[in-house]
């Protein structure tokens, strides 16, 4: 055993360092682990969507080829259900931020003692299964579910309606499963907001629109931002939702792709669509942290 | 506070009110229809009600495929968050006691699963059981699910790690202890309800996950797989509903418990 009666040093990679050898304990295992199942798996993808075929050896060398990327960029469809997928994904995003205000509003400013269990009980949906609660709207959208029963009651409709199995059942399931993970960062920015600052405009004759607009939202912008993009960018690489509720009518991007890996097996061209979908989220991301950061940093 | 602003507090208070409680109830509404539906004696899930059985819930300990895969869910799942838990800890400890190069790049690759879409991280990881000749199996979703729950493991115990003074272990280390004795006595008992937090939220992250498990499943389906597998089958629905009301009231207890752990 070593004893010392220096301070820790911040750098580990001195040699005189007590914790240099835990360092290297730590940090091998874990940059291993990292390296086979993160990033291996990432540029053996990247490499396959450079195949012209799945012909011999998987680790064999090849002759790179940009056939497959050819073959996206002439197939307008793929294109197209791009362009859906991330419309989808902004509606859903949209509408989710603007259901959860209220919601984190509500939370911060008037719960008073009992806000807690108020949350609590909003985020118990949002911790059960969620397959499950994708099932659920299924028996909600059926044509002999809950919502036709409702129209049909009403005298809405004679028929019942086709509900499931389209965009509209996606996008709506997709908005139920997202309001309360979108409400987190807006609750989060509002809780740094000085409650004084209300009070102050109330003071100064501002009417309650006013306090909203010109106090309450500029101040929990980036956390409207921040709820925009936690739903926005793993929403566009969605497939289990479109393929519980949307049908062959709603499907999304990832399902073109689930279906070259499951049922047809031309891996090269899913690997394309793959690595497409991976620059296109990692760009999203690179978006959202350049508009969220700085804004964060100036309300801190 | 000022009476003008008590006042519309007051007024506005009610009309975010009866808005809280009206989505509270359009959130609870389908998953109350499943529950409804678990109890219900007839096999078509539409209304009006046939009447209260609990046929389904003893069908469902009578379906050895059904249990099976509930069983290999937990399997996989105890595997992927023992996994996830010990990786994300050294990971925490790492970001949280050392300064190094590429800690900007560690940061990144653990926080990576969480935001690149699962189906990309599934097409990755098959392509790398293909090329290492590994057969899809309860191992490859074991993988897959450790990977995923990576980043919660990690941001769980980082968050008790930096809320930590260093100055316990400087103490512990000024009289005599060597780091790893150090980690071992003072770091991992301070970490050790967020680690068990940790543990917990990985393993609902994985028994409840589809989205990877569809792609790396062998012939064994984990629970999810199965749950979809059989949704063509009409009959078997309502014994399916049962088991997953009876699963999510349990991974709901989980998450609870974990919660409470994470607060102490």
């Amino acid at each position: 055993m070593t004893a010392t009666t220096e301070r820790l040093p911040t750098g580990a990679g001195r040699s005189n360092d007590p914790r240099r050898r835990t360092f290297w304990l730590l940090s091998l295992p874990a940059a291993a682990a990292l390296a086979l199942f993160l990033i291996v798996p990432i540029l053996l993808m990247i490499a396959l969507s450079f195949r012209a075929d799945l012909s011999g050896q998987l680790l064999a060398p090849f002759a790179p080829t940009l056939k497959q990327y050819a073959k996206v960029f002439d197939t307008g469809s793929y294109w197209n259900l791009l362009g859906i997928s991330t419309l989808m994904a902004f509606g859903v995003a949209t509408v989710a931020t603007l259901a959860a205000y209220p919601l984190a509003y509500f939370l911060a400013f008037r719960a008073g003692k009992r806000a807690g269990l108020y949350l609590i009980l909003l985020l118990v949906p949002f911790w059960t299964s969620y397959l499950l609660r994708v099932m659920a709207w299924r028996l909600m959208l059926d044509s002999s579910g809950v919502v036709n029963s409702i129209l049909i009651g009403l005298g809405l409709t004679q028929d019942p309606l086709d509900l499931l199995y389209n965009r509209g059942a996606v996008v709506v399931t997709l908005i139920y499963v997202w309001i309360p993970f979108a409400m987190l960062p807006i609750l989060a920015a509002m809780g740094r907001i000085d409650v004084r600052l209300h009070d102050a405009a109330a003071d100064l004759y501002a009417s309650p629109w006013q306090q909203l607009l010109r106090v309450t939202l500029p101040l929990s912008l980036p956390g409207i931002i921040a709820a925009f993009f936690m739903v926005f960018i793993p929403t566009v690489g969605e497939y289990v939702t479109p393929l519980l509720v949307g049908g062959t009518g709603g499907s999304m991007y990832g399902n073109i792709v689930q279906a070259f890996f499951v049922q047809a097996a031309n891996w090269p061209l899913g690997a394309a669509l793959s690595v497409i979908m991976l620059v296109t989220t990692l760009l999203l991301v690179v978006i959202g942290l350049r508009i969220v950061q700085p804004r964060r940093l100036l309300g801190q | 506070m000022s009476a003008p602003g008590r006042l519309r507090r007051a007024r506005s208070g009610s009309g975010l009110r009866g808005y809280y409680w009206l989505m509270l109830f359009l959130l609870y509404l389908p998953i109350l229809l499943l529950f409804i539906f678990s109890f219900n004696a007839n096999t078509i899930l539409s209304f009006p009600l046939k009447g209260f059985t609990l046929e389904w819930f003893q069908k469902l300990f009578q379906s050895p495929n059904l249990l099976g895969a509930v069983g290999r869910s937990v399997i996989v799942a105890i595997v992927a968050s023992g996994i996830a838990t010990v990786l994300g800890t050294m990971v925490a400890l790492l970001l949280s006691r050392f300064e190094f190069r590429g800690k900007g790049l560690l940061t990144s690759l653990a926080i990576l699963p969480l935001l690149v879409p699962f189906f990309v991280l599934a097409v990755a990881l098959l392509i790398l059981f293909r090329v290492i000749g590994v057969p899809l199996g309860l191992p490859t979703i074991a993988i897959g699910h450790a990977v995923i729950a990576l980043p919660y493991t990690t941001l769980i115990i980082l968050a008790r790690l930096l809320g930590f003074d260093r100055q316990l272990e400087e103490a512990a280390m000024d009289l005599g202890a060597t780091y790893p004795s150090t980690l071992r006595l003072v770091l991992i008992p301070i970490a050790a309800p967020a680690i068990a937090s940790a543990f917990i939220t990985a393993f609902t992250v994985s028994f409840d996950e589809f989205a990877l498990a569809l792609f790396l499943a062998g012939k064994d389906p984990t629970f999810p797989v199965y749950l979809y597998g059989q949704l063509r089958f009409a009959t078997t629905l309502p014994v399916l509903i049962a088991a997953a009301v009876l699963l999510m009231a349990a991974s709901l207890t989980l998450i609870l418990v974990a919660n409470r752990i994470r607060q102490r």
